[in-house]
């Protein structure tokens, strides 16, 4: 809400000496927080000057122009030779306006000045064969009011009233300024200068004088109206105003005021209504009363209607929209916008005043569904004082009168009244219980009457009824806040509670701050992506037709239609951040994200919507959970280049698929889950060189070196790897506590043994196998593998290194032969035999 | 070894004077101290401890001495040798540490060269501040609260006191999830928990719920569609807006350092009344009248908005399950995407989600 600041002054009595910088301090301590304090945009040097000559100089295109030497005091420059007149310290401007003479005292824009009514800078020009240094101001170009004696001329003060050369910005307060207030939800009335000004008074305390309060002659119906939807139009009037002067302008006070709201003028009729929604809040539309026929009537849209509203813009309406409607059909979207077809043109003489009281959610929803937003529906969605319509149209009227030449024609259609609000009764100690500041009775009482309420109190209760523009007065805790606002919130003491004592942080919340750090070892730089992908981000990725991570969470409402949904696969986050390190020069990236994918539950009922007055029952809570789709997180990896950068001791060592499967392993191992790896086929993975991760069966993850393609469509080097797990099952796997230490102290033998088996054997099959041939088997770790010459065609080599070693006792060499036999014999089977 | 001497009784061999003895000892102590390497030593070693040095062959001769002179000249070789061997085993030790010292310097290496072949991992600094506040939080007794980010439009708004036609619900720009019958959005903040918690717990409550929210903003240098809160709400008896600025103020001292406090400013929440914005002390000029005007953090103000906060609407309590007559409670809640940008001075939002290593990597495991 830009709030003019000179008018705030006039509405709320506000004393001079508060600046305009403390006033708006006090606002927001007031809740109506400054947003910023708007200047006039008028900078100089913008002087008073005397004209000491003036020579009318007679032109070839029939005007004349006046040749002036004007005194502008320190600002004169020292000689002027060519300027009409004795030479002397002064300046020399052309002005085309005659409402002036020798003598007289005007407003001198010199060069360097700017003038937003303008737009441009005034500079030195030379205009009708003389230099002209500057400008003579009009009225308006200095985005005054007109009146009597310089209606479209210039401006000439009174004789006396000031020296050339002192600061005319501050000589006529065109420093004036605005302040731009944001105006909360609960605070409706606070889009109207009466609101405001209340607000102001009250935190001042200073008595307030409501504009709104007018005296009027009613005298019977001044138009017939119909309502026949009073629950969304309680209240509605109507009231005429004849013979008015279509050729009258609006008074440039006005229009200054409006402009510096924020709104355009546009013609007297209408500027009056744009005045009186400012000063008092209440919207109000003019029918050009010679093109209405018919009854005014108040009704819903049928299927079908069509309306062209005043921004030209031709509505098919629905049927849950407010029409003002007169035999022609549509006539305006009630409280949002009128029609064209009854709008105040050059030739309205006759006008229908309409004021009325809306609902404010059907007006919110109109404006919704033809995405409008008015002035007048901004406030009529809030929620206008239901008592103000009379009083409104009242002043309409007036300012048409006194500025239009019209003639109120006697009578006021009133259709509906203001039911008054329902009382709130608190006890009197509230105010101080909810806000731990001392607030006696007498200062709740005076702080509610301050907003308008009527109060009663026996002393330990307080029963306070809002006014007609409170609509957010309705519960205890509202006149709370009122009281609070009036002492002030700075008040509210400092204590610290003390909590019942908390369990710490969850398990669930431990493991996956364990994970994180596990990832930050590896070696991963962890990212943050957007969760938002679409079918070409999965395209990317290879991701087959049928495969569930297709059937994605969709939005209604996606920033970008390429990103219809939200991800099921932090694989596309990864991929897109790995190929943006690519492209920034990056060539050994490896990154990891914990978070949540997305999976719509096929069948998934809609969630329901409860009221509000109860609790729901557990069913309710239950069937709201059901409604959403599993949301879990997971952890996901990528690497490309080096896993070990080229250097002065080794060479680099690229990172591989086994990189990528050792990240999923460590991350279980940090767990203490025992996750089973086994080869597998999924995208966006190199067919042959992707694992599962499988916990007790059931597959959790995948790892591994991304297809060629994958590589190709991202732009990033091929061969780079990556990986994902289900973090949830992960951590829900978690023992509550891990493995005990379980060693012995007895010497251990230390056995190797080169195995040719099939090389389509798994290898952790034949390890898993050594493992527990033997009791004697502490350890065993494959450290290499080998093809070629040595072996046949179609077998490998694998190498174990085997720790044997008893809990009780020294092996002796018949222990050792007889574990290593019980291992060769394990793994035949397998096919598997000593090289 | 020369035979037994029984051709004469010589009562005196000249290997075995005592003057001879010493000489050969001396010589061999001079020749030991005069080894200047282990391999010198052990040629000193096979000269005058050897089997054929002097002090051996004079040994030897003892034989031949008579039975009463047997004696003192065995003792006389004995010390003499017994002067050698010692004499050899310290220089020995010390040739051996000196040979040691040498190799070690010869070992020398320079130790400038670099040790960062590994990569090195970081944590996002969202991830960090946000263990950072959940600490804070668990330290003053509170728990750590979580919730679903896709979540019912019941839980986001209506039980928040932001019923259908709730003008705050233009406030926030919602993402509705399709269809929009199944009601159904992305958290536009992190009170939904603050619901859940009600709806599932009896009083006293005291949690705080990091995580993320979501907005229709396009991305560009000061908005995301995705950023993180964190919001706090206790339900207890006897709360009042002056736990809630006392809870405010620890947290603000213990993010920011000591002296950083906080003031209210009204405003309006639907889920809160009173309902206040909430400024932290600016933590770089700390409002001194010498240093805000000048100040880039605050912008002259002195104060940084930090968040929404109030007391919790009793409509609130009543849709969630709470006995308002009973119990009250407060409820807040800050951005913490603004604390990392702010503090670090990230001109551009969007590198917290580029995935650029070099923004995280600065941060490393901790703030």
């Amino acid at each position: 809400m830009k709030v003019p600041v000179s008018w705030l002054r006039e509405v709320a009595g506000l004393p001079a000496d508060v600046t305009t910088e403390a006033l708006a301090a006090r606002l927001t301590e007031f809740d109506l927080k400054l947003e910023e304090i708007i200047g006039s945009g008028i900078t100089g040097p913008l002087v008073v000057g005397q004209v000491l000559e003036l020579v009318g100089e007679p032109q070839k295109n029939g005007k004349t122009i006046n040749w002036c030497r004007l005194d502008v005091g320190s600002h004169n420059e020292p000689s002027v030779p060519d300027a009409p007149g004795e030479d002397r310290p002064s300046r020399g401007i052309v002005c085309g306006a005659h409402n002036f003479g020798v003598g007289d005292l005007v407003v001198v824009s010199l060069p360097g000045t700017h003038l937003p009514a303008l737009g441009f800078e005034i500079g030195s020009r030379t205009t009708y064969g003389h230099v002209s240094d500057g400008m003579i101001c009009s009225t308006r170009e200095l985005g005054l009011p007109d009146d009597e004696t310089s209606v479209d001329g210039i401006l000439v003060l009174a004789a006396d009233s000031a020296q050339p050369g002192d600061d005319a910005i501050a000589l006529l307060a065109l420093d004036e300024e605005v302040l731009d207030l944001e105006v909360n939800p609960d605070r409706a009335y606070a889009l109207s200068l009466r609101g405001v000004g209340r607000d102001t008074a009250l935190a001042y305390g200073l008595p307030f004088t409501d504009p709104a309060d007018l005296p009027d002659e009613t005298d019977g119906p001044a138009y017939p109206v119909r309502v026949e939807d009073p629950q969304a139009c309680p209240v509605f009037t109507a009231r005429v105003v004849t013979g008015i002067d279509p050729t009258r302008p609006s008074p440039g006070w006005m229009v200054r005021r409006l402009e510096q709201a924020g709104m355009r003028s546009i013609s007297l009729a209408v500027d009056v209504s744009n005045y009186v929604m400012l000063e008092l809040g209440q919207p109000t539309h003019a029918y050009d009363r010679a093109k209405l026929t018919g009854d005014i009537v108040v009704r819903r849209a049928t299927d079908g209607e069509r309306l062209v509203t005043l921004d030209d813009a031709d509505r098919v309406l629905d049927p849950a929209d407010l029409l003002i409607c007169d035999d022609s059909g549509p006539i305006g979207l009630a409280g949002v916008m009128g029609g064209a077809s009854t709008e105040i043109d050059a030739d309205t003489i006759d006008v229908v005043i309409e004021a009325a009281h809306f609902d404010p959610p059907t007006i919110f929803r109109s404006g919704r569904r033809h995405r409008l937003t008015s002035e007048a529906g901004k406030r009529n969605e809030r929620g206008v004082d239901p008592a103000l319509p009379a009083g409104a149209s009242r002043r309409v009227a007036e300012l048409l009168a006194e500025l239009g030449g019209g003639v109120i024609e006697p009578g006021l259609t009133v259709v509906g009244e203001f039911a008054p609000r329902r009382p709130v009764t608190i006890p009197a100690s509230l105010p101080s219980r909810v806000t731990g500041v001392d607030i006696a009775p007498e200062t709740v009482v005076a702080a509610l009457e301050g907003n308008g309420c009527s109060v009663e109190t026996d002393g330990f209760t307080i029963t306070a009824t809002a006014p007609g523009w409170r609509f957010d007065l309705a519960d205890p805790y509202d006149l709370v806040e009122e009281a609070l606002r009036v002492v002030g919130y700075d008040q509210v003491p400092s204590v610290l509670p003390t909590a019942s004592g908390g369990r710490g942080l969850t398990r669930s919340q431990q493991l996956q701050r364990r994970v994180g750090h596990v990832l930050a070892g590896l070696g991963l730089t962890e990212v943050k992506t957007f969760p938002f992908a679409g079918p070409a981000d999965l395209d990317r990725l290879g991701i087959e037709p049928d495969d569930e991570r297709r059937r994605q969470v969709l939005l209604e409402n996606p920033l970008s239609t390429e990103e219809p949904g939200l991800t099921t696969t932090l694989l596309v986050g990864m991929l897109r951040a790995l190929s943006l390190n690519i492209g920034r020069g990056h060539e050994d990236v490896a990154i990891s994200e914990i978070g949540r994918v997305f999976r719509p539950r096929p069948d998934a009922p809609d969630a329901p919507i409860y009221g509000v007055e109860r609790r729901p029952s557990a069913e309710e809570l239950a069937a709201l959970d059901a409604a959403l789709p599993a949301q879990p997180f997971t952890v996901a990896w990528a690497l490309t280049g080096d896993r070990r950068r080229r250097s002065w001791d080794a060479p680099g060592r690229p990172a591989t698929w086994a990189d990528a499967i050792a990240v999923g392993r460590r991350v279980a191992d940090a767990l203490h889950v025992h996750l089973e790896v086994q080869q597998a086929e999924l995208a966006p993975f190199h067919p042959g060189r992707c694992a599962a991760f499988v916990l007790d069966g059931r597959v959790i993850g995948h790892a591994g070196e991304l297809h060629p393609n994958v590589c190709t469509a991202h732009t990033v080097p091929e061969r780079s790897v990556a990986g994902e797990i289900d973090l949830d099952a992960l951590i829900a796997a978690a023992p509550a506590i891990g493995p005990r230490p379980d060693f012995s102290v007895f010497p251990v033998a230390k056995e190797d043994l080169a195995l040719v088996v099939d090389r389509t054997v798994p290898a952790e099959q034949v390890r898993a196998r050594l493992v527990d041939a033997d009791p004697l088997v502490e350890s065993v770790r494959l450290f290499d593998v080998y093809e070629g010459d040595q072996v046949p065609a179609g077998k490998r080599s694998l190498a174990f290194s085997l720790r044997l070693r008893a809990a009780d006792r020294t092996l002796e060499d018949a222990d050792i032969k007889a574990a290593r036999q019980a291992a060769v014999a394990a793994v035949e089977p397998l096919g598997a035999a000593l090289r | 070894m020369s035979a037994p001497n029984s051709d004469f009784d010589p009562v005196e061999v000249t290997a075995l004077r005592a003057d001879e003895v010493e000489r050969v000892r001396d010589e061999a102590i001079a020749a030991i101290a005069a080894a200047d390497s282990l391999a010198a030593l052990k040629q000193a070693r096979i000269d005058h401890v050897g089997d054929r040095s002097p002090l051996a062959l004079a040994n030897r001769e003892i034989g031949a001495l008579p039975p009463q002179a047997r004696k003192d000249a065995g003792r006389r070789v004995g010390q003499a040798k017994g002067a050698v061997t010692q004499a050899l085993a310290a220089r020995t030790a010390e040739l051996e540490a000196l040979e040691e010292q040498r190799r070690l310097v010869e070992e020398t290496v320079d130790v400038t060269l670099p040790t960062d072949a590994d990569l090195v991992g970081a944590r996002h600094p969202i991830t960090t501040i946000q263990e950072h506040v959940a600490d804070i939080f668990v330290a003053m007794g509170w728990e750590i609260a979580e919730g679903p980010e896709v979540e019912a439009e019941w839980l986001n708004f209506d039980a928040l006191n932001l019923g259908p036609d709730h003008p705050a619900r233009t406030m926030q720009d919602t993402f509705w999830v399709t269809p929009e019958r199944a009601a159904l959005v992305l958290r536009t903040h992190t009170s939904p928990v603050q619901a859940r918690t009600m709806l599932t717990r009896t009083p006293p409550i005291y949690i705080a719920c990091p995580g993320r929210v979501f907005r229709t903003d396009e991305p560009d240098a000061t908005h995301a569609p995705v950023f993180h809160q964190v919001e706090g709400l206790a339900i207890d008896e006897g709360l009042s807006m002056a736990h809630l600025k006392g809870t405010l103020d620890h947290l603000a001292a213990a993010i920011y350092g000591p002296g950083i406090t906080t003031r209210f400013r009204p405003s309006y929440f639907p889920f809160t009344e009173p309902s206040a914005e909430v400024d932290l002390l600016c933590y770089v000029c700390q409002g001194a009248p010498d240093a805000v005007a000048d100040c880039g953090t605050c912008r002259g103000e002195g104060w940084i908005e930090w968040g929404g906060c109030g007391v919790v609407n009793p409509r609130v309590l009543v849709a969630c399950g709470v006995d308002p007559e009973r119990y009250s409670g407060f409820a807040f809640g800050m951005g913490l995407d603004r604390t990392i940008t702010s503090r670090y001075d990230i001109a551009d939002l969007r590198d917290l989600w580029d995935g650029d290593v070099r923004f995280t990597a600065p941060f490393g495991v901790g703030l």
